[in-house]
Formats: structure tokens, sequence, C-alpha cells
């Protein structure tokens, strides 16, 4: 190589550089405006995964992060012989699964529902009553469970006992927990879940639907046929984005059930880590086990991801 | 789209129509019997014949738990955690986006990246846990706010209106000697109050919301908001208890207490959701989650 070229790749570099830092100057305030955000994320969201390596060590609070001792895998080890793990293990996958297999249809379908509905009116009133319960907060949502449920006075005891049945301790019952837990996720998000598959619907061409109709397709082959398959890459992206979520089944909602009784099938990943954590001052075990459950998500977004891109649709990176 | 008017066409319509009826119902059918049970007397629940509509009005409950100091405690702090949070956040997130709407800004894809990142993976309960001791906010409301300032998805909504906002404009103004913070206040700003009113309704209901951060990070029940409080009376059927001394008046019952409870901490919500709704029905929000 001679040395000319040599010589003006350095001139571009430098040139180039010059321009970037031109360009930063120029953008200062740019900066200090994104500054204070930068610091909340590296403060709130960086520094904890930093923290992330108690779940090596034996944290002791006056040693603070820097300063325990380590151990290793030791709080893995533990883990995986914890009596409690098979079971949080096996609750965790089955509130997932009801959320995959149950829960999530119900948008999509709700959806073709609304899309099928020609008065506008009507359509929006619908719209508007089952969008109410995702602005209410877990702690309502349950609570209105809870009176609903309750054994001294709740109404749906009480129409038990009338029409001559036995009152049932909902709230208190094992089997009773997971049924509870999945209408109250429907309850709260089925309506909300559909804006995205509407707005997606709202974008498929008329003249698909036209075509259809001379060819004699009924209303619900069209829907099968033509609103469906448009969605398709929508509901992919949420299936990876759901699957991402895997063990993040809504600590709030689960926790606000959980009680004594039904500790055996409601105690799940996050509900743990809150117990041994901050109730018994287990900080490392329980960081172990939290990191347990994010790393396993991270693998299944990226593994679901690659297999919808396998599958020729886009994924979400 | 224009239906053809085939038997089976009309079928579908009358089954459609009324299984959507049926859905709205259920789902606001609770609220219903909620907000019905906390005006009923005690008598009326006795004698098992509520349903939704009272027949026998009384405001005993209410007048019970407005009795103490306990519930206007707690919606104060609701409330100043609401309002607080929610102009923190904004300046925050707005600031942020503006900043990441600038499409030849040095470094800008890392910074997203970085941002977009902490959706799929984080720290967790323990570790956020440490952190928000070691910057001194435990048992201070501002724990409630500050680790929980910057929403990633409202963020990018933001972004993308910003970004969409005529790039003409803030040249002029740059000619006329403006400069960014100038620009960002005085021009992006009021051409941004649709998006900015949204983000931020999208806020106060979260933060109006806040139940975990409160159990995670405030131990003086003194601090707690609505949301604890309601969860206490609700479910542990405690809450009124703690400083019990101020009651007076004899206990009604149980279940309207519980209703009223509810209905209040209800009620904001459902006084901000007409504005709310507002915008996210015109699907704008939709458009710009997707961009």
């Amino acid at each position: 190589m001679n040395e000319k070229v040599v010589g003006s790749l350095l001139i571009t570099k430098s040139k180039r550089r010059s321009e970037i830092f031109r360009e930063v100057k120029k953008n200062q305030l740019i900066y200090l405006m994104i500054l204070p955000g930068l610091l909340y994320f590296i403060i709130y969201k960086y520094f904890p995964m930093y923290g992330l390596i108690i779940a090596f060590q034996d944290y002791k609070p006056y040693l603070g992060i820097t300063g325990s001792p380590w151990v290793g895998m030791a709080h893995f080890e533990r883990l995986f012989t914890d009596p409690m793990f098979w079971t949080i293990f096996k609750n965790t996958l089955i509130l997932f699964a009801m959320n995959l297999l149950i829960f999530f249809p119900i948008p999509i379908i709700l959806a073709l529902m609304l899309n099928e509905v020609l008065a506008t009116k009507f359509k929006r009133t619908v719209q508007t009553l089952v969008y109410i319960p995702h602005f209410m907060s877990w702690v309502i949502i349950v609570s209105i469970g809870y009176v609903m449920l309750s054994m001294d006075g709740g109404i749906i005891n009480e129409l038990l006992i009338m029409f001559g049945f036995e009152k049932i301790n909902f709230l208190l019952n094992e089997s009773w927990f997971r049924p509870m837990y999945i209408l109250q996720v429907i309850w709260r998000e089925m309506g909300w879940g559909t804006i995205i598959y509407l707005a997606a619907m709202s974008a498929v061409d008329p003249g698909m639907y036209e075509a259809a109709r001379i060819d004699g397709a009924s209303r619900l082959r069209q829907a099968w046929h033509i609103t469906l398959p448009s969605i398709r890459s929508v509901i992919v992206v949420l299936i990876i984005l759901k699957i991402g979520d895997v063990l993040e089944l809504g600590f709030e909602h689960v926790y606000l059930l959980l009680n004594a009784m039904n500790r055996n099938v409601a105690e799940i990943f996050d509900t743990y880590v809150y117990t041994v954590g901050l109730r018994q001052g287990q900080f490392s075990y329980s960081t172990a086990v939290g990191f347990f459950k994010s790393f396993i998500g991270l693998i299944l977004v990226i593994c679901a991801n690659w297999l919808s891109k396998k599958a020729g649709e886009e994924g979400i990176f | 789209m224009v239906h053809d008017r085939t038997i089976g066409s009309r079928i579908f319509n009358i089954v459609n129509y009324s299984l959507l009826g049926l859905i709205a119902l259920l789902t606001i059918l609770p609220f219903i019997h909620v907000v019905g049970g906390s005006f009923t007397t005690s008598a009326e629940l006795a004698a098992r014949s509520f349903v939704l509509i009272p027949t026998d009005w009384s405001m005993a409950a209410y007048r019970y738990i407005f009795s103490t100091n306990t519930i206007f405690r707690a919606l104060g702090v609701s409330v100043l955690v609401t309002v607080g949070g929610t102009l923190f956040s904004m300046l925050l997130t707005s600031l942020m986006a503006y900043g990441l709407s600038r499409r030849n800004l040095p470094g800008r894809k890392y910074m997203m990246f970085a941002v977009i990142f902490t959706m799929l993976f984080n720290g967790g309960m323990i570790p956020t846990f440490l952190i928000v001791q070691y910057t001194g906010l435990l048992d201070s409301l501002l724990a409630l706010i500050i680790p929980v300032s910057i929403n990633v998805f409202n963020m990018i909504i933001l972004k993308s209106f910003f970004q969409n906002l005529p790039e003409g404009l803030e040249e002029s103004a740059k000619i006329d000697g403006c400069n960014d913070l100038g620009i960002f206040f005085r021009i992006v700003i009021p051409l941004s109050m649709p998006a900015i009113a949204t983000i931020s309704l999208f806020y106060a209901v979260t933060y109006w919301n806040t139940y975990l951060h409160a159990i995670l990070y405030l131990n003086d029940a003194a601090k707690w908001p609505i949301q604890v409080l309601l969860r206490q009376i609700v479910v542990l059927a405690t809450g009124m208890n703690y400083d019990s001394a101020d009651f007076t008046e004899a206990a009604p019952p149980d279940q309207s207490v519980k209703m009223a409870v509810i209905v209040v901490a209800t009620v904001p919500v459902l006084m901000v959701y007409p504005f709310l709704q507002k915008y996210f029905a015109k699907g704008a929000l939709v458009g710009s989650i997707k961009g």
C-alpha cells in the first residue's frame, strides 16, 4: 500500500472525527436535555443490573455490593435443591400456559367481532366499556373480586345459595386460584388487548372483502380468510412479547391473590423473591432466584424471535 | 365497508351484536354492583335482596370511612404522588424524547438501544431495592416517583410524535436566534399538546394506581397511598384499626364499607377516563407505537 492512500485514509478519519465533534458541540443543549433521562436509566435500570452480582456473593448490607465475599454458584445450587423450586417452577409455567392458551386468543376474537360492527356508535360504546378495567389497579380488580366472592355476603355465594347450591370458599381454596386468576386477567385486559389488532385490521384493503363477497364468501369466512391472515404479523410480534413475559406474570396481581391457604398453587418466582428477599432478608439468595427467572425470560424471547424469523415473519429485533 | 343483506349475514349481525352487548355488560356489572352496594343499608345487605340498585339508600358506609383522618391522609398522599410524579415524569420523558427525536444526533442509536434493552432485561426486585436504598429514597414518597420516572413506551410514543413535527419550524426558529431549549419549550411543547396531555394522563393513572412500590419501599403506614389502604381494608380488614381510637360511630356492615373504599379509590380514574378515551379512540397513539 502506498503512502498516499494511507495518508488520505488518515485525513478522512480525522475529518470524520472532527465532523462528529462539531456535531456534538452544536447539539450541546440537546445532550443536556437527554442527560436527566439517561441518568435515570443508568441509576435505576443499569445499576440494578450490576447489582445482580450479589447473586454470586454472600451479600451483607454493611459490606455493600462491592465488599461482600464471593461464593460462586452456591446460591444457584441451593435454588435447584430448594424443595420450593419445583413448586414455583410448575406454578409459574401453568399460569404462563393459561395466559398464552386461554387469555391470548380472546382479544383477537373480540377484535374480529368488533371489526364486523358497522354501527359506529354501538362499536364506540362497547369499546369504551370494555377498556375501563384496564385503567383500574390490580388492587381494585382483586378487591372487587374479593367482595363479590367473599363467604360472608359476597354476591356470588348469595346467588349460589339462592339456586340451592353450597357456598364455595373461592378465596381460600387451592383449586379456585387459577380460574380466579385468569378470569381477572381476562376481565382487566381483554378490551385493551383489542386496540392493536383493531388498528391492524383497519389497514386491510376493503377491495379484498368486495372480491370475497362476489365469490360468495360468508362473513365468517371473510373474517377467517382475510382479516385474520392480514393481522398475522401483529399476532406473531405480540406472541413473542408475551413469551418474553413468561416469567413476568404480574407480581402485583398474584401477590394480591396469594394467601396461606393457596400458597401451594399461587407461589411464583416473583412472589418467592419478595418473600425470601424482603421479608426474610436473604438478599443474595433471592437475587439468584430473580436472576434465574430473568435469564430464562431473555433466552425464551431470543428463541421465539429466532423461530418467527425462521417461519418467515419479521420478529421484534 | 358495505355488507350484503343475505340471511346469513343478518343472523351473523344479530349474534355478533348480542354477544358484544353481553360482553360489555358483563365487564361493567361488577362496578355497578360495587357502587350500588356502597350506598346500601345493612338491613338490605342482610336480607340478601341486593344485587345492583339499592332500594334503601344510605350514606352510612361513606360517613364511616370519612369519620377518621386515615382515608383523607391516604388520598392526600395519592394526590401528591400523582401530581408530583406526573409533572416530574413528563419533564424527564419529554426532554429525553425530544433529544432522541433528532435523527442525526451522534450516539442516538446507542442511547435508544440502551433504553429499549431495559424492556427485555432488568436487575429485578432485590437489586433495584438495594439501589433505591443506596440513593436514600427508602421510606420517602420520592421512592414512588423517581425509580419509575420514565416509562419506555411513553417515551417512544412521544419521540415518534416529535419526529413527525415539520422540521422547517425548528429551522426557522433557529435562524431567528432561538436555542434548542427555547425551541423545545416555546414551539415543540405547544404544538404537541394532544400528545403531551395523553401521556400525562397515562402517567397520572399509573401513579394513582401505585401499589407495588409502596409496599416495597414504604414502611411507615402514615405514608400509604390509597391503594395500599384499600388493600388493607378489603382483604386484610385491619386498615381502619391501626388508629381505631378515632372511630366513634358503630361499625356498619363490612361489605358496604369495603365497597365504599373501592369506589373512592376508583372514582378519580373514572373521572379522567373520558379524556383518555378521547385520544386513544382516534388511534393516534397506536399509529405512533407501530412507527
